[in-house]
């Protein structure tokens, strides 16, 4: 296909291999990206939001020409009944700074510039090309690709798995195993456009700003999963999504859960009169640290969303990814100055350099929560029903006592979950959360 | 109020209707294998798509069509382990073209 031999392939042009193309070829390294899509970004699917920390890291003036849609000013946390909504509203002036720090993006349109920028930084970009399998050598050292083009081998020094969640190239060569269904969330989510005027007026927005909504409760029906709701320029992403173990055992369809959703009493006005444009589905790795698979080996590293990096507690992926990108690049930028050779050994040094940041510490502070959330599903319907109906009867003036609605209110409490019920989560959400 | 249950007969057809494809023909990416009895996990399939690709036919066994697929392998997770499904990527450039993502 290609007869010279690159420094390194990297599979993939999502934030994970965008940002280790980019590392690389700026560095003067001759990349080949590979991408399965008719254009990076066309098999892409995330909420999404943009954190701009992490890009920062790579592109400091990105601000400049990315296409970014709204930064966030204003975060909503849901808990939702069927009727209602409990929640926390946090809105700050502060958020209007010069340089914001969480944008709304729409992915196909962002995955494109940032491959624009990999390109003009000297990499080589092949679409419409999907890699099937990993070239090894006698001893097991990975030393290039196999593709469907015609006569699709092509060579290099080390090769950057970016391949996303599914991660066919890694796992059908026995990197990493297949993801289980009780480690991976599956979202569906929708575009629904709308007037910028329309969306400003609804979410109490001017000029740029940007509101997300994140909800749990009812809408979920009883599965482990959240809903979400964010603000774009002309439009609005919804969706919601759940472990994918949870879908199989419900019953339960993820379009019937995000009909749901959009015909929640709090949700419906939000979106009236807005017209669908695309409807779309992406598995999410909610696994966490417990669930990451090796990283590194002879020849070859995993980045972003193959390798698990996902801090589902706080939304956060794409930051993981661009980082997790970056730093194997420099990684495998640093060998090549020393002409040392990209062997086990020698990329345990991306590993290395990821315990020292946000990602790894991250990850294992959390490492707990995914198979708490899993096994305590309560804490996604029943306590924002009781949330829900504790502010009804704080709220409502019917002439009964203070006394006797907070009486009401804590037997309601005790009669769904036992107080034990009650403080053994309280224990043991803390114990995960440490 | 309406909850996910009272969605559950709706079709997920008007919303694909929405989507960029371009479709490989008499490719299909992902093959059920052929079986007289379905497994649950293929079964399940049937609820769990989020483009209703999987269909049960007249003879209880399920089948699968690719044209809607949004390739976000929740069949390959649910049929990991068995060899009741066949999963690839679709060939470089074909299945969902998202224009938003």
């Amino acid at each position: 296909m290609i007869d010279e031999k690159f420094d390194a392939i990297v599979i993939g042009a999502g934030p994970s291999g965008n940002a280790a193309a980019y590392t690389m070829a700026k560095e003067g390294l001759k990349v080949l990206q590979l991408e399965r899509g008719e254009y990076p970004g066309s098999k892409n699917v995330q909420g999404a939001i943009l954190y701009a920390n992490a890009l920062e890291a790579i592109i400091p003036n990105f601000r400049e020409d990315a296409p970014l849609e709204r930064h966030v000013i204003e975060q909503r946390m849901w808990m939702l009944d069927d009727a209602s909504y409990a929640g926390m509203h946090y809105r700050s002036e502060d958020f209007n700074e010069e340089k914001p720090n969480r944008y709304t993006i729409i992915r196909a349109q962002f995955d494109r510039w940032f491959s624009r920028q990999v390109r003009d930084a000297g990499a080589t970009l092949l679409c419409e090309t999907t890699v099937t399998e990993l070239l090894k050598d006698g001893k097991g050292k990975v030393i290039g690709v196999r593709t469907d083009r015609e006569g699709g081998k092509v060579f290099a020094d080390v090769v950057v798995l970016a391949e996303g969640v599914n991660g066919l190239v890694g796992q059908r060569s026995g990197l990493r195993p297949e993801p289980e269904p009780d480690t991976v969330a599956l979202a569906v989510k929708e575009m629904h456009f709308l007037p910028r005027e329309t969306i400003e007026s609804r979410f109490n927005l001017k000029g740029e700003e940007g509101v997300v909504i994140e909800a749990i409760g009812t809408i979920t029906a009883g599965m482990t999963g959240t809903g979400f709701l964010y603000t774009n320029q002309e439009s609005i992403s919804i969706g919601i999504g759940c472990m994918v173990s949870d879908f199989k055992n419900s019953g339960i369809s993820p379009y019937a859960l995000l009909e749901g959703f959009k015909n929640h009493p709090s949700v419906k006005p939000l979106l009236a009169g807005a017209e669908v444009k695309e409807y779309a589905a992406h598995l999410i790795p909610e696994g966490g640290y417990k669930a990451m698979p090796s990283i590194y080996g002879d020849g070859w590293v995993i980045v972003g969303d193959a390798g698990q990096f996902v801090n589902a507690v706080h939304r956060e992926g794409s930051n993981l990814a661009m980082t997790t990108g970056r730093i194997a690049a420099e990684t495998i930028v640093r060998l090549k100055r020393t002409r040392e050779p990209c062997i086990e050994a020698n990329l345990a040094q991306y590993q290395q350099a990821l315990e020292k940041t946000f990602v790894l510490k991250d990850l294992k502070k959390y490492k707990d929560i995914p198979s708490f959330l899993h096994n305590n599903k309560h804490f996604f319907s029943l306590y924002p029903k009781l949330m829900s109906k504790a502010a009804q009867t704080m709220l409502r003036v019917d002439g009964v006592d203070k006394i006797t609605k907070e009486k009401e209110i804590m037997s309601n409490f005790r009669k769904e979950r036992t107080l034990w019920g009650m403080v053994g989560d309280a224990f043991k959400l803390a114990r995960a959360w440490r | 109020m309406s909850t996910a249950a009272d969605y559950a007969t709706m079709k997920v057809e008007s919303k694909l209707f929405q989507n960029r494809y371009l479709v490989d023909s008499g490719k299909p990416h992902i093959k059920v294998r052929p079986h007289t009895e379905p497994s649950a996990g293929l079964l399940a399939l049937t609820h769990v798509c989020p483009a209703g690709c999987y269909e049960e036919n007249d003879r209880g066994q399920v089948e699968v069509t690719t044209d809607g697929c949004l390739e976000c392998g929740t069949c390959r997770v649910i049929c990991a382990g068995t060899d009741d499904i066949e999963w690839n990527y679709p060939r470089g450039g074909f299945g969902i073209q998202f224009k938003f993502g």
